[in-house]
């Protein structure tokens, strides 16, 4: 943004981080074989285990076929015409932000997201993630005098290949599904976070992730390891340029929280969207699952999704530890042609084990907006509890809202509640705000924030106003 | 109050209006002074529900023919939203819920939209629960409605009493009340005429758009009107209202034929 855009500038334009970054990247030859999990891996100096990790899981992949069962259209993707790996063509990591290319530290300071010393955020550390790699991760030697880890994947391969080992693929399986396959084969880049027994984390961590070559997928893989009685939040942020042609986002997020540790994970996806027409956009398919593996964990995942032309994503939790509990709260936006098809699936395999869900999907132009959950209660989850609400709202008369709850319990004293509602935004209302002088915008806007509230809520502070405002920008010209 | 010298703050001339292919209005005029009460009379159907609301800028109407100015500008030139900011007010008849908005911010936003329109300064937070609970008084009204959603959930008289907390804080120079007694008992009948009442100033105008005698027996209108088939068939003082509770709406039919208004316009005649 310039110093000379105004207000009504930034109003009207309807995607902003629809610009492309003019950067030497490096990247390997269109397409996908042995050869280039194999590239992949050589160029990152993984060690053996990793390399086989990466062969194992894509044997697997040949095997599988995409899923089709989510309510999405789309035409067929070649994973032959894809680019599996571009980086920025500069020597890996840089010891110092000095040394990073100056083009990548504006592109971010352009996306609101300042590395340098000066300007950063206080309070949050960010690692930041351009195509296939990590550029910077900031206040990691303040995170370190905590014993946090937080860096890269790519560099947690190297500095703690132990951890590495002993928890990646552990939560979301190299089989676990089509997408999480390729994932597994030909990852990238992403963020790992370790916090250690007993420590919380001192500030808020947040990852952005940035896409700017056009032919290429990005594949992050991201893993956070809480120990005993530790606690973290943690919230990642994602744009794209405005391409006319789709990108593959395929991620992976595995989450571990062991006895009585706290993880709260929020994302604001805001890929780009594709234009009016449904030309262009980002598919987004991701799979992110976090495992309460210790008693009395806790795992909550939150989500903002008003990006990609296609979401399909289940952030999900495994409930094991006895009394662990797990919280899914969720704002999905679409308009023009967007589809999403998003949920959770809340796994209770321990007793006395408690999962929340709050999903509220706001649908617009000529979208189709799903929610898809699964609450399974299993044998011995004695004393398990869900409560689940999910709310969409419709705005105009062209969009699509669906719910497709799946409740299973195979415990008969299990509790399982589900709300859902629709509502619409109706003329009368509209008339009603406005014929008290508030704009159109601003009353679909505060109707919308309203519906949002509960989640908003659950938002990082810094985070929660952003959100609103997004959700303002993306509904810019949706009535009327 | 009427004062012939006053300015004239609303103008309506030979306003004709439909809603999809229906004439509703067929030629309406008025003109309100300020400090004046006006009461605008007639059965279902008449076309009253639809001025009010044509006048706040309902999107559902259209304007065939005429004029309607206010403070001498053209009304229909605005968007709702900027006829409320230059000080047009509509007291819904039935207020509709929004649930999620907070009453208390809505009242806010909405205060403070017309407050810069008049040239003065935004409130902020504090300064508005300060004047907010200053006029809750104005209609006895609990200020636990300010938390609850806007609407929702409130029983019939207390939505009435929100409308009027909403003029006491836009502070308009036109009122219109749409049938702001229906659904009211007695007592919420007094509180919400007795905020009108105090509402009411030598430099705005209210209209009241009503069936019944008994909100006039609490807000004394300077003039009524009793509007047929979408105009206005006769205007007088209050005792015209009082006729029309003893006489019934028939007999402002029988009228209609020799009104001088029934010769200009036939198509009237059909309808009534």
């Amino acid at each position: 943004m310039t110093s000379t855009a105004s207000v009504g500038d930034l109003v009207s334009q309807p995607y902003r981080y629809g610009f492309v970054t003019d950067i030497e990247t490096e990247k390997i030859a269109k397409g996908l074989n042995e050869d280039v999990v194999r590239l992949i891996s050589a160029k990152k100096h993984e060690p053996l285990f990793l390399l086989n990790f990466r062969l194992r899981a894509y044997a697997q992949w040949l095997q599988m076929e995409e899923p089709d069962w989510a309510s999405l259209g789309h035409g067929p993707i070649d994973y032959q015409e894809m680019i599996y790996y571009a980086a920025p063509k500069q020597q890996a990591k840089k010891a110092s932000l000095d040394e990073v290319d100056p083009k990548l530290l504006e592109t971010f300071d352009k996306l609101g997201i300042p590395l340098s010393e000066q300007k950063r955020l206080s309070n949050v550390a960010v690692d930041a993630v351009f195509d296939s790699v990590s550029i910077a991760t900031t206040y990691r030697e303040k995170l370190a005098e905590h014993g946090v880890i937080f860096c890269s994947i790519s560099e947690a391969v190297k500095d703690h290949p132990d951890l590495i080992e002993r928890y990646m693929g552990t939560v979301v399986p190299i089989n676990d599904n089509f997408f999480a396959a390729l994932n597994s084969a030909v990852f990238s880049d992403g963020s790992f976070v370790f916090i250690p027994k007993g420590v919380s984390c001192p500030m808020e961590l947040s990852t952005y992730f940035r896409i700017n070559s056009g032919d290429t997928g990005q594949f992050e893989r991201t893993l956070i390891v809480a120990e005993e009685a530790a606690s973290v939040s943690y919230l990642e942020g994602c744009t794209a340029p405005m391409f006319d042609t789709n990108q593959l986002h395929a991620a992976v997020v595995e989450l571990v929280a062991l006895d009585d540790a706290n993880i709260k994970y929020s994302t604001v996806q805001n890929w780009y969207a594709g234009d009016a027409k449904g030309v262009g956009g980002i598919y987004n398919f991701v799979t992110k699952r976090g495992h309460c593996r210790g008693a009395r964990s806790h795992i909550s995942w939150t989500q903002v999704e008003t990006g990609s032309a296609i979401t399909w994503k289940y952030p999900s939790c495994v409930l094991q530890g006895e009394d662990s509990s797990g919280e899914f709260y969720s704002v999905a936006l679409t308009n023009n042609l967007q589809q999403a098809d998003t949920g959770t699936k809340m796994i209770h395999v321990g007793p006395g084990t408690r999962s929340t869900i709050i999903s509220k999907g706001i649908s617009a132009g000529r979208s189709s907006n799903s929610y898809r959950g699964l609450v399974q209660i299993g044998a011995k989850a004695v004393g398990a509890r869900n409560y689940s609400q999910c709310d969409s709202m419709l705005i105009g008369d062209t969009a699509a809202a669906n719910t497709f709850p799946y409740l299973r319990s195979q415990q008969p004293d299990a509790s399982i509640e589900h709300e859902a509602s629709t509502c619409r935004i109706s003329e009368d209302q509209l008339f009603y705000l406005q014929s008290r002088g508030i704009g159109l915008e601003e009353s679909v806007s505060m109707m919308v924030s309203g519906f949002c509230r509960d989640v908003f809520n659950q938002l990082p502070m810094e985070f929660a106003a952003e959100a609103d405002k997004l959700l303002a920008l993306k509904l810019e010209g949706s009535v009327g | 109050m009427i004062r012939p010298d006053a300015p004239v703050l609303l103008e309506i001339r030979n306003l004709h209006a439909t809603v999809g292919d229906q004439p509703i209005l067929k030629g309406v005029d008025l003109t309100l002074r300020a400090g004046e009460i006006h009461a605008v009379m007639g059965r279902n159907g008449s076309g009253k529900s639809t001025l009010s609301k044509l006048l706040a800028g309902h999107p559902a109407y259209t304007v065939t023919a005429g004029t309607v100015r206010y403070r001498g500008d053209d009304l229909l030139a605005l968007a709702p939203e900027e006829r409320a900011r230059a000080g047009v007010f509509l007291g819904f008849q039935y207020p509709v819920e929004i649930p999620g908005v907070s009453n208390l911010e809505f009242l806010r936003v909405a205060t403070n939209a017309r407050r810069l329109a008049q040239g003065g300064e935004e409130l902020d937070t504090f300064a508005f629960e300060d004047l907010v609970c200053e006029r809750l008084k104005v209609v006895q009204m609990d200020p636990a409605f300010l938390e609850r959603s806007v609407n929702e959930g409130f029983s019939g008289g207390e939505k009435k009493r929100n409308e009027i907390l909403q003029m006491a804080l836009l502070d308009p120079l036109v009122a219109i009340l749409d049938e702001t007694d229906s659904g009211l008992d007695i007592d919420a009948l007094r509180i919400v005429s007795a905020g009108v009442n105090q509402l009411a100033t030598p430099d705005n105008c209210i209209l009241l758009i009503t069936h019944y005698q008994r909100l006039l027996d609490e807000i004394t209108p300077d003039f009524v009107h009793v509007m047929a088939a979408g105009r206005i068939l006769r205007t007088a003082g209050k005792e015209l209202a009082l006729e029309l509770e003893r006489r019934g709406y028939d007999w402002v039919d029988e009228g209609l034929a020799s009104s001088d208004h029934a010769e200009a316009d036939a198509t009237a005649l059909e309808v009534a």
